[in-house]
């Protein structure tokens, strides 16, 4: 078994917190894992890279189209990771832009969302969903991180059962019952979204038979 | 806090940095310092953390902990501990190493009694640095050993094991680690807690005062003490050869053994992997062994080729005719961080295989995400000040921390950058070599770290420049720790404060102002002030991260407030946006906005437009 999860977003969008959250729940499923953060500088507003690898797994960062999912708190980020991501690859992915304050000052325009979930859907499989309003519903719009991870277990790629997650989340955060909330509108999300879909590992378990158009 | 609560044979989630924290524990450390530095800020951070938990428990701390001033007082306040016969542990980041070198050159020839391990956390790729030197180069420098852990396990292990190794050698050990080993968290089953000696005892030896004569004769002590070191590093379980089979061998040390491991995985091919956690001295026999085992040897380390010239020199000296592969052979570039794909790359060229890893690529432009001062950050502020008063073609000589952001656009108030402390020195020289205007900024424990100096540089050659010190109240960039100016220490306990103007006031500065930055007016009045005044001038923008003062804020309960702007009043003249570049203002469409989740309620946009446009929100 491996699976290779590439957290990304932006600095404050809880990235690392979700990231150590899938690192946690593997170890107590009984899995290898590896979560590869990075810190400093990163974390005033700019670009938030995770990598977590669980089960047989060497290197703490997931090879060029290594990613069997990419969970984004940001559409753009979510596109410049691409380089990790295949056709199979499962990007999950809150819709909602965040302007970088320096556009003002960018040669570069922010794109039309539109087209950036047009080329991740035309590259991978996509589910893009609105995790910041998903967690202003659940209480604070601070959960999207959790509201994306609830939308991740709705997929059942992790290998273990999403309890788990939801258990783990429960222990290492405060305000439980928003994140519980948050934690379940994804899994819903993505369960109304995809009605009739079979999302599914097939029998033979098989990380590239998820089934999603 | 279950990083000193787990029972041995438990299995935990920790980074590299938590697991070295966790093996010194196991080893019974009794004394630890730093100065923090990414990406090691989490090994003393953890020792931090413990000992405010096990205070507030009303339990008696096993260690001492401190947030020293710099890298080489830390190092020589834990050398003294282990000149007792203490166990110590002394971390920085690797450009932290070059202020300790000093210290650390000649405690080689000094020796330690307790066992002392010294983490240099290295970061290939300058993730958070301003170079990526590699500090494999000082263990050979100094003659010390060095252990290199390739995982969080391993982590744990060696800062155990090395505590061992440099009591029994008798020389501080280094322990390297690289960013990509400090902050991966990976499965690190514990031991057993050790048992700390807590205090020393001082025995005088002549020997250990280093005057040439004495010098002359400990030099062939460290030889010697190293020479043992290669029999333990022959011996030791962190060199293996990992067998799979193949005339093809890779020779890896640190995070490129998990890397080279993926790579042949992701090749479907065999090869032997010499893994060296032990790295000087290097185990030669067993290099040698691997040598003459295969014909072709690939090299895998990030940075300099090291081992590749060391292993190079065993074949040489050994008469073998393998052939050697890696940087000289430009399999590989001794530039930045290695991936997986890197790796297979080299190992795919050289044994010509096909290796073609996804090329997908955004086809859309994507705009830069650069990190910035945070919304209401004090720096902002002063930097916005200075900008308005200062004449053109000023030079800004920067400093490390989160002020260094100061140099995107709008503000673009950094012109260059050396090391802590090195806004001063270049002040200093540049108000010599140039009749431009000189304001120089640096924060607080940047001028405790390596700033003062300099400024008694300035005053005693009255070196004609505007040194600011951007007073924070705190270690920002690192993660908020302690440092010098405030009252409380790395343990929790209170400590004395001492006060950046009253220092520079006794370094024999005459023209000291202390301002709030938030206030732009009076700040504006001491900055002109300054560069009028023939001279050294310091300007104290004295202000709290605003992060902290946030966090402060709210644990009282204190309302924050929120500012926005009067659609009425603004004539859009962007000022606020173009000039002062607050990242909670935005323009929507051709509307100015103040985004009411980032803004803090500093203020200072409001004083900042000169419509008054901008109004608390009620």
């Amino acid at each position: 078994m491996k699976l290779s999860i590439l957290l990304t977003g932006v600095g404050g969008h809880g990235v690392l917190t979700a990231a150590s959250i899938l690192g946690k729940a593997s170890l107590k499923a009984g899995y290898n894992v590896l979560v590869s953060e990075v810190h400093g500088m990163a974390q005033r507003g700019g670009i938030v890279n995770c990598n977590v690898r669980i089960g047989d797994v060497y290197s703490p960062l997931i090879p060029k189209g290594g990613a069997d999912v990419i969970i984004s708190t940001e559409p753009i980020e979510a596109l410049r990771q691409i380089d990790k991501a295949n056709e199979k690859t499962l990007i999950i992915t809150d819709v909602n832009p965040v302007i970088p304050p320096t556009i003002y000052f960018s040669e570069t325009s922010y794109p039309e969302v539109e087209k950036v979930l047009e080329e991740l859907g035309r590259t991978c499989k996509l589910c893009a969903i609105n995790a910041s309003e998903l967690a202003k519903e659940a209480g604070n719009v601070l959960a999207k991180n959790v509201v994306l991870l609830g939308a991740l277990s709705a997929f059942d790629v992790l290998p273990f059962d999403s309890s788990l997650l939801l258990e783990t989340i429960a222990e290492s955060l405060p305000y439980k019952e928003v994140n519980t909330r948050a934690f379940k509108l994804g899994e819903e999300e993505v369960r109304k979204k995809y009605k009739g879909i079979n999302m599914r590992r097939s029998q033979t378990g098989k990380r590239d038979e998820i089934i999603l158009r | 806090m279950e990083i000193i609560e787990a029972k041995p044979g438990d299995k935990l989630l920790l980074l590299g940095n938590e697991a070295i924290a966790r093996g010194a524990l196991e080893a019974g450390v009794d004394f630890v310092t730093t100065y923090p530095g990414t990406p090691s800020s989490e090994i003393a951070d953890t020792f931090s953390a413990i000992a405010k938990y096990l205070r507030k428990k009303g339990k008696e701390v096993p260690f001492y902990f401190e947030y020293s001033v710099n890298e080489k007082v830390a190092l020589e306040i834990a050398a003294a501990a282990s000149f007792c016969k203490l166990r110590a542990l002394t971390c920085m980041k690797h450009v932290g190493l070059n202020v300790a070198s000093d210290a650390l050159m000649t405690y080689a020839y000094v020796g330690c009694r307790g066992g002392h391990i010294i983490v240099s956390a290295d970061d290939p790729h300058c993730h958070s640095s301003q170079n990526e030197q590699d500090n494999r180069y000082y263990a050979i420098f100094a003659n010390i050993p060095m252990l290199e852990p390739s995982n969080a396990q391993e982590a744990k292990e060696m800062a155990k094991e090395g505590m061992e190794i440099s009591e029994e050698i008798g020389l501080p050990l280094l322990l390297r680690t690289t960013t990509r080993i400090s902050h991966t968290r990976g499965v690190v089953e514990v031991g057993e807690l050790g048992k700390p000696r807590r205090k020393g005892h001082f025995e005088k030896d002549p020997m250990m005062v280093t005057v040439p004569i004495t010098a002359r004769a400990r030099h062939p002590v460290l030889i010697e003490k190293m020479e043992r070191a290669e029999k333990l590093s022959e011996k030791s379980r962190f060199n293996e050869i990992i067998e799979n089979g193949g005339g093809f061998g890779i020779v890896a040390s640190g995070v490129s053994v998990a890397h080279s491991l993926e790579a042949i995985n992701m090749l479907g091919i065999e090869a032997d992997i010499l893994k060296i956690g032990f790295t000087n001295p290097l185990p030669k026999k067993l290099c040698e062994k691997f040598l003459e085992e295969h014909d072709k040897v690939l090299v895998v380390e990030e940075l300099e080729p090291l081992l590749e010239h060391r292993l190079k020199q065993i074949a040489f000296d050994a008469g073998l005719k393998v052939e050697i592969y890696g940087k000289d052979s430009k399999h590989f570039t001794r530039l930045y961080e290695y991936t997986p794909d890197k790796v297979a790359d080299a190992i795919s060229k050289l044994l010509n295989l096909d290796f073609s890893p996804s090329e997908n690529k955004p086809s859309i432009d994507l705009p830069q995400r650069p990190p910035v001062m945070c919304p209401g950050c004090p720096h902002r502020a002063s930097y916005y000040a200075v900008k308005q008063v200062a004449p053109k073609d000023v030079i800004y000589p920067t400093d490390i921390g989160c002020y260094t952001l100061g140099k995107y656009p709008p503000l673009e108030i950094a012109d260059v950058l050396l090391c802590m402390g090195s806004n001063a020195g270049t002040a200093c020289g540049f108000s010599k070599a140039t009749d431009q205007k000189i304001i120089s900024f640096m924060g607080d424990s940047t001028f405790f770290h390596a700033g003062i100096p300099a400024v008694i540089d300035a005053v005693h050659h009255n070196h004609d420049c505007v040194i600011t010190i951007l007073d924070n109240r705190t270690t920002a960039m690192t993660g908020h720790q302690p440092h010098p100016g405030v009252a409380e220490g790395g343990m929790g306990e209170k400590v004395k404060a001492v006060s950046v103007e009253e220092v520079v006031k006794g370094l024999g500065v005459k023209d000291v102002h202390v301002v709030d930055p938030r206030d732009l007016e009076k700040t504006k009045e001491a900055f002109r002030k300054a560069l009028n005044y023939k001279g050294p001038s310091v300007v104290v923008c004295k202000a709290p991260c605003v992060l902290l003062d946030l966090r402060e804020k709210r644990r009282k309960g204190e309302k924050i407030k929120k500012y926005q702007v009067n659609q009425n009043k603004c004539k859009k003249c962007k000022v606020c946006v173009l000039k002062f570049g607050c990242p909670a203002i935005f323009f929507d469409g051709e509307k100015v906005m103040i985004n009411e989740e980032m803004c803090t309620g500093c203020g200072v946009c409001a004083q900042v437009c000169p419509f008054n446009a901008i109004e608390v929100k009620e």
